[in-house]
């Protein structure tokens, strides 16, 4: 048994061997080996110049990381926690992002920032935010987060490889998820999704830490006679249109699942892409199941935000499947 | 204070080699005088960079550049920030390092892309181990600690030279840069051109602090102050603080007392935050007119040499109106060059979308 943390741990210690221009370096990642361990024992078996503590400043880590990738290293640098990287916002926005651009091609910045991102483990406050839509907004980053343990390691490996600065987003609540595969291996490329689950009846598609959300609503939405295809993006940026668009030509119904916050996030682009693609395959409006529109919540309440199975299920229940119009909206503005 | 302490911490006044009019200060520094050779390179670049800003500042006010930050009376600054550095080392300027970009050698027409606006950066920073021009301010300071300290791990000897003004020392990335190079060793020497004004935020807004060179000893870092209109402090305290740097003590600090002659652009009004005497007084602690005398008190300058570099000068004023004034190459599918090392099937479909709408306006693609 393999869980995500160790294959994350793992892509790491290979891609330490494999070249030595990769570094490791981030808050805590040294002795400690990261506060969720994904950084564990690499000090150890690589020299505290590999993998590296360094000051408490997270624009500092991210613009210290540009110029050694500028001074020809490959810099993997961890954010502790998704919120914690705002500082670096400016870094990641104006710097990161348009290195490549602005200098024609000239500067190339193959760097990693890793951040340990969305909620569901009882963080309190500060501790638990989806910030992909920020980076997905950024053209000239990649923004990746995988599901599986085996894409987590793929596609960090993937990551540290690539000729482009990519955000590589940890769901939190699945670094003790476990596979029982024996060998970590690659998988698929960036720019393509997964279909986690084959269906004929509808489309769910999902991310990170909403795939096993998506996939246990499609075993519960079974036992109602909905047969469910589930496709997991592995990688926001590049999106795989292609998988989307002819899963949902072939079924005619999508449900989009994301935990962030709904207005203006990238379930609200997966849906209007999916709506300019494939309007006249569909036989329902496409429907999102997000987290609400609020601060994410004290861990006390934080089950009432995520999406759940249940929530998911409410949102076939007005796939149309009957013909009956749903008729949630049809108060335009909201008012009684 | 521990000896350490008062090592690190500046001199109890700017270090200045000459007087307002370019005589030999009396007060001693430690500071090695710069060899003649130096001092000539020196003078000849601010004649031509000052002749290239006039010629920048026409430029823009006939609407060739979108925008000018001219750096009019900062020439010590900015041929010291260039002079200093061998080729191999590596400059991280803002948007108003223009003289520095072209005492480096640097293409006068690619310096000036980013400011006529047909491209973020017309040069190849690659080539000439020169970062793009910077807009936000201080940010380009980290990653000029990142890349010394990447030549500190290639054990190349390098250093990195990151320029940043008064206002830019508010910034937190100003600090982060400080702390993560000294905590590093990595070999960056932080130059501070503090011409007294932030847009039109005086200094005294900006900090509180003794001076600005006084910000590195929270750091652990050598720090100095200097007249930086006197080119021979200038060129003496760089080359001091490089050497500190390349061989292996960490990051330095320099402060330079300046300023702005023109205002902080040409859409900027200088008239509503200072007044015309200011300015004037200024004008008396002339860097080129400092150095001159100086050098010809010494024989070191003749007016032969001075007709050479004037006529250097205006040849180089010239070759840059004529070419800029041609209307540049604009290639707008090149949009989407450069955002990814490939590009995704997204911008592959933007393009064609663009292609087609350039075939029906009839522009070139």
């Amino acid at each position: 048994m393999i869980t995500m943390a160790k294959a994350l741990n793992t892509a790491l210690q290979d891609a330490l061997d494999g070249d030595e221009r990769v570094l490791v370096f981030g808050e805590d990642v040294g002795a400690l080996g990261g506060v969720f361990r994904i950084t564990d024992g690499l000090a150890a078996k690589f020299g505290d110049d590999r993998c590296f503590d360094t000051p408490l400043a997270e624009s500092g880590i991210v613009g210290f990381a540009v110029g050694m990738a500028m001074g020809g290293f490959r810099p993997v640098v961890e954010m502790q926690f998704d919120a914690f990287a705002y500082p670096a916002f400016e870094q990641i926005a104006s710097h990161v992002a348009k290195m490549r651009n602005r200098t024609r091609g000239r500067v190339e910045l193959p760097l990693v920032i890793r951040i340990p991102y969305a909620g569901g483990i009882g963080g309190v406050e500060h501790h638990c935010d989806s910030s992909e839509a920020y980076y997905a907004h950024t053209p000239g980053l990649k923004v990746v987060t995988p599901a599986t343990v085996e894409d987590a390691y793929s596609l960090l490996l993937e990551a540290i490889d690539d000729p482009d600065p990519v955000v590589f987003l940890e769901p939190k609540k699945l670094y003790w998820s476990k596979s029982d595969i024996e060998r970590l291996d690659r998988t698929e490329p960036f720019g393509r999704a997964a279909v986690r689950r084959p269906g004929a009846d509808a489309t769910v598609v999902a991310y990170g830490p909403g795939v096993p959300v998506a996939l246990e609503a499609a075993g519960a939405a079974a036992a109602e006679g909905w047969d469910l295809e589930v496709i997991d993006l592995r990688t926001i940026v590049p999106f795989d249109d292609a998988t989307v668009a002819a899963s949902v030509r072939r079924t005619g119904r999508c449900v989009v699942v994301a935990e962030a916050a709904g207005f203006a996030g990238v379930g609200a682009e997966i849906a209007a892409r999916v709506q300019e693609r494939c309007f006249h395959s569909l036989l329902a409006p496409v429907l999102r199941v997000t987290g609400f529109d609020i601060p994410y919540p004290p861990p006390m309440l934080e089950q009432h935000h995520l999406p759940d199975v249940d929530r998911i299920l409410d949102a076939l229940d007005r796939l149309q499947r009957d013909d009956r119009p749903d008729t949630r909206y049809l108060n335009i503005g909201g008012a009684a | 204070m521990t000896g350490r302490t008062e090592a690190l911490l500046p001199s109890a006044e700017p270090v200045r080699f000459l007087t307002d009019s370019g005589a030999a200060a009396r007060k001693r520094t430690n500071y090695a005088v710069p060899d003649t050779e130096l001092l000539r390179r020196a003078y000849r670049a601010m004649v031509v960079g000052r002749r290239f800003d006039a010629q920048a500042t026409a430029l823009t006010k006939q609407g060739r550049l979108a925008v000018y930050p001219s750096s009019h009376g900062q020439e010590a600054c900015q041929v010291g920030s260039a002079l200093v550095l061998d080729d191999g080392d590596w400059l991280f300027p803002t948007y108003r390092e223009s003289v520095a970009l072209v005492t480096r050698g640097i293409d006068p027409v690619e310096v000036l892309s980013l400011l006529r606006g047909d491209s973020h950066c017309g040069y190849d920073p690659q080539r000439h181990h020169t970062a793009p021009q910077c807009t936000p301010l201080a940010t380009q300071a980290v990653h000029a600690a990142g890349l010394a300290y990447a030549e500190r791990r290639k054990g190349t000897g390098r250093v990195a030279l990151v320029c940043v003004g008064d206002g830019a020392t508010s910034e937190g990335d100003f600090h982060e840069a400080l702390n993560f190079a000294a905590v590093f060793k990595a070999p960056l020497v932080i130059l501070v051109q503090n011409n007294q004004y932030a847009i039109s935020v005086p200094l005294e807004r900006q900090t509180a602090a003794p001076s600005l060179a006084h910000k590195g000893i929270g750091y652990g870092v050598r720090s100095e102050r200097v007249d930086g209109n006197d080119p021979v402090a200038v060129l003496a305290v760089l080359s001091a603080a490089v050497e500190h740097a390349r061989a292996g003590n960490g990051p330095f600090l320099v402060e330079a007392h300046t300023y702005r002659l023109e205002p902080h652009t040409n859409a900027d009004d200088a008239s509503r935050y200072r007044t015309d005497a200011e300015a004037e007084e200024w004008r008396h602690r002339d860097p080129i007119a400092r150095l001159e005398s100086y050098l010809r008190r010494r024989g070191h300058l003749t007016d032969a040499d001075i007709t050479t570099f004037t006529a250097e000068a205006d040849k180089l004023a010239e070759d840059l109106r004529t070419r800029m004034n041609a209307d540049p190459h604009l290639a707008p599918l090149g949009l989407f060059d450069h955002v990814y090392g490939t590009p995704t099937p997204q911008l592959d479909e933007q393009r064609a979308l663009l292609s087609a709408e350039l075939r029906t306006e009839g522009t070139p693609s």
